[in-house]
Formats: structure tokens, sequence, C-alpha cells
């Protein structure tokens, strides 16, 4: 039983929100950082503060140390190498990259780009814009009432004018998990590159980038215990070579004069400036801290927190729930809608007791809009909650509904 | 401070002058695009005066019933009076909001401020 052991090396779970102890259910939004992660960024900037990769001295050796093995520990997660692994931002800078560098490199006027009903603004408006400055179109594929991606939509949609195939690996809204291999190989087919986000899946499940299919994947290290302000994208080592750089400036380069420059090799390439150092040693150690738990035991945990969740909350007759009811096929997330009370006023009446979940449009209006509600609520889990933390939500959630129906 | 004092509670079960006027001087909505709150006060007027108000609107429960408070505080007010109303007016008479909401509580004032920045339709008393 992990909760009591794991729930102790969380410092921030000890606070309390007015008089009531913390009961965090917005992991999907960001989850919080074991005292390692936070110790192990504060004991890089007291011990081995140093910029990376330029200095001769040794401090600066040992911080790029450091950071490499960051690099390093995060491809092990993924079952990736190193040099495959950039290091960005976050997920949308990661997603920003991707859509940037594949549309410079592959294309062009009447060219298509295929997003789904379900994504994240940030795996949408990066292809709308680099769609607009090609000259190329967004084509979107269904949602099914069930929350699931509609394949026949999809074969009739991807065309040999399909260049890029952008999808959620978890959707952040219905938790769907998207069946990425299939759809790799589908969009493989006509020579489509596949483009993952992975912001809700990489920190929640055993994922590696062999099986999942993809050309390019992307995740954030504030949602998988780390800091914020680090994140990666891994790409296939060919593609990588092939892809222009997005930002540019030091560090990513081989050799400039005044009229032009040239490129380092993967993943330099594409680390412009000097990166976010102490956070990928942050995220080094909350990659260390998730595999002592174990992935397969993360991904069970969640499984078991969704299912709790979700059965209760399909109980009450008062309560829509979004996606798909079979939380083996679900990230660790249930969102979710009370009859006659808008998000807004379940979440504020769920943090008079000290419950934080989510209300809103979560960054997917497109797929609101299909769903038919202008916002809904989310409840998310990681590897901190517990059972008794989701019978609190629920029993929380009822007198929501008594409170104002 | 409750989030949902009494009157907020009120106010939401038994929402004052809800509906539409006929032949309304003038008009006002606003919606908040981020939660899908819209809130469309219509007045008429008379002698300088709110002679009747309506408010229609969908959303929270915070928007909804400051739109049925506001509604109460400026029915029969002269205009100069109505347009010289506050957001903390509002915010205290419904027994104050928390930050995180503040935007519901002043959706209605948006509207009606909206409402007075038109001219008077013409044939208006």
């Amino acid at each position: 039983m992990m909760d009591a052991t794991v729930r102790a090396d969380f410092p921030i779970l000890r606070r309390a929100v007015g008089d009531r102890p913390l009961i965090y259910l917005d992991s999907a939004a960001t989850s919080h950082k074991p005292e390692a992660v936070v110790e192990a960024e504060a004991r890089f900037y007291r011990e081995a503060n140093a910029n990376v990769r330029r200095g001769v001295y040794r401090l600066s050796a040992a911080a790029t140390d450091l950071y490499e093995e960051a690099r390093a520990k995060v491809a092990a997660l993924i079952g990736a190498i190193p040099e495959e692994v950039i290091f960005t931002r976050g997920t949308t800078e990661a997603l920003n990259l991707a859509a940037y560098a594949v549309g410079e490199a592959r294309v062009g006027p009447e060219d298509e780009v295929l997003v789904t009903e379900m994504e994240h603004h940030a795996n949408l408006i990066p292809w709308q814009e680099m769609a607009r400055r090609r000259g190329a179109r967004v084509r979107a594929v269904a949602v099914t009432p069930g929350g699931e991606l509609d394949w026949d939509d999809f074969r009739q949609k991807l065309s040999p004018r399909t260049k890029a195939v952008a999808v959620a690996h978890v959707s952040n809204v219905l938790g769907t998990v998207n069946p990425i291999p299939e759809i790799a190989a589908a969009a493989h087919a006509v020579g489509a590159v596949v483009v993952v986000d992975a912001a809700q899946s990489v920190p929640h499940m055993p994922l590696r980038v062999g099986e999942l299919g993809a050309d390019l994947v992307a995740f954030s290290g504030h949602k998988m215990l780390g800091p914020t302000g680090i994140g990666a994208l891994w790409g296939r080592a060919e593609l990588l070579a092939e892809l222009p750089p997005f930002l540019t400036g030091g560090e990513m380069i081989r050799e400039v004069s005044l009229d032009r420059a040239t490129w380092a090799d993967p993943p330099a390439k594409f680390e412009a400036g000097t990166p976010p150092i102490a956070q990928a040693v942050g995220l080094g150690a909350a990659v260390d801290y998730l595999q002592g738990i174990g992935m397969d035991e993360v991904r069970r945990h969640g499984r078991e927190l969704t299912s709790l969740a979700l059965a209760g909350l399909l109980d009450r007759p008062y309560v829509t729930v979004y996606g798909p009811l079979d939380p083996a096929a679900r990230g660790a997330l249930v969102a979710f809608s009370v009859d006659g009370i808008h998000p807004h006023d379940v979440a504020t009446l769920l943090d008079e007791e000290g419950i934080a979940i989510r209300a809103g449009h979560h960054c997917a209006q497109p797929l609101h809009r299909r769903l038919g509600v202008p916002a809904t609520c989310r409840a998310s889990f990681y590897v901190y909650n517990t059972g008794e933390e989701v019978a609190a939500f629920l029993a929380a959630v009822d007198r929501a509904w008594e409170a104002l129906a | 401070m409750s989030p949902y004092e009494e009157v907020i509670l009120d106010h939401w079960r038994h929402p004052r002058n809800k509906g539409r006027l006929v032949n309304p001087d003038m008009v006002g909505v606003e919606a908040n695009p981020l939660c899908g709150d819209v809130v469309r006060l219509e007045l008429k007027l008379r002698d300088g005066k709110v002679e009747d108000v309506r408010f229609d609107g969908q959303g929270c429960a915070i928007s909804q019933a400051a739109s049925s408070l506001l509604t109460e505080m400026i029915q029969g007010r002269p205009v100069a009076d109505v347009a010289a109303v506050k957001d903390d007016d509002l915010l205290s008479a419904l027994g104050g909001v928390i930050r995180t909401r503040l935007s519901c509580a002043v959706l209605p004032l948006r509207a009606l401020r909206k409402a007075l920045a038109q001219a008077p339709k013409e044939g208006g008393r």
C-alpha cells in the first residue's frame, strides 16, 4: 500500500486550506513535488550552479554532467536514447517546436494537418498558426458521443495531403487513452509525421516510445512531480536530423559568421540559450522518485482511484460524466457536471471543504462545444491521493448539489 | 465569509425581475466566454428614472444572484444614481464575494453599463 509512505514525502500535503486539510484533486493541471525534488533543485543551486556546456572550469563540467544525467533519466523512463530527448520549458513549448519545425520541413500550400476535436489548445493553436503561415489547412477528427476518436472519420480525413497528425495520448478532459500505435501506423502509411501530446500519459503510465510508434512526443515536468519550467520533446533521430531549429541563439550552433550559421547536432540544435538547468536536475529527481514506485504501480493506483470516482459519480443521478465509462480506457482523471449547477459553483463549494478540483474549459474549448457545455468539473488523481480522499470528494459533491439545486 | 451567503442563495433560488420587457428603452448583454455566463439587462425609463427592469441569463449562482439583486438595487432609482453604482456597492450588497469569483459577481454591472452607454431608443419616454 503506497498511500501513507508516499504522502509523507510531499510537504505541501501537510498544509490546511482554511481549517480543513488540503485534498488536492488537480494533478492533471500540475502535480505536487516530493521533498526529494525540492531538495535536488535547491542542492544544485547550493553546490553545483554554473552554466552548462561552455565552461572550461570544473564547476561547469559538473553542472553539465548533472544536466546530461537528467536527460539520460528522462530518456530511460520512456525507453529512448538521450540524444533523442530535447529539454523544453514544457509541453506547450515542445508542441510549438514540433509544429514550427515540421511545418518548415514538410508542409506547403494545399497540405493538411490532422488534429482531433479533443486536443488541448496547446496541440491545436500551434498547428493553426503553422498552417496559416504555410498556406496549409487544419482538419479535425471528430469525437464520438462516448468520448472516443471517430475511427471512420480519421480514416476518411487521412490522405496523402496529410503531412502531420497531432493527437493527445490521453485527453485532459475525457480521459480517453487514444490508440497511438494504430493511429501512427495509418498516418505513416500516407507519409505523415505523428506528433503526440503525452502531457497526461507520461506521468501516469509506463510508456515506451518504441511501442508508441509516434515520431515526436511532448510532455511536461511539472505534471510528473518535477519543477515548472522544464519539459521534453522526444523525437526520432532521423527526423530530428531533418528538422530545422525552432529557437536560435547561443548553445545550438556549430559555426557562426556575420551572415549565417550552422547548427549543432540534436538535441543541442533545439536547445538555444541557457536551458532550465536546475529544473532539469529536479525533473531527474522526479523520474527517480517515480521509478522508485514503479510506473506499473503508478498506473495501478491511478486506475484504482479513477474507478472509485467514476463509480461514485455514475451512481449519482444528478451527475453527468464525460468520456469512456471503463476506467481501464482512461487516464487518472474524470470530468463531470452536476445538473443545474455551474461547474464554478461546484468547485467553489468543494474549495470551502478544502477540496481542490478544476472547473472551466480546461483549455479545450472546441471539445466543450462538441459536448454542448461551456465548462465542466474535473477531478484528477496521482500517487499521493487516497481512497478516503475520493470518498470525501464524492460526499462534498452531494453537499454541493443539496446547497444549490 | 461563506462564498454562498444567504442573500446569494435566496436570489439564486428565487430570482427577482427575471424575464423580458416589452419595448425596453435600453438593453445590455454581457457574457464571460470562459465560463459561459450570460446576463441580459433591460431597462424602461420614465422621467429620468428606471421605471422597470428585467434580467435574463444563465450561468453560475453568483452571476445570476448578483443580476437579480442588482435589479432590486436600481428599480425606481434616478438614472444618474444607477450610473454611479460601483462594483463595491454590489459586492457588499451580496455579503462579499471571494476573490476567485469577482468576475462572476460584476458581470451584471458590466451589462448595466453597456445598456446605459446606449442612447435611449427613438420614442423612448
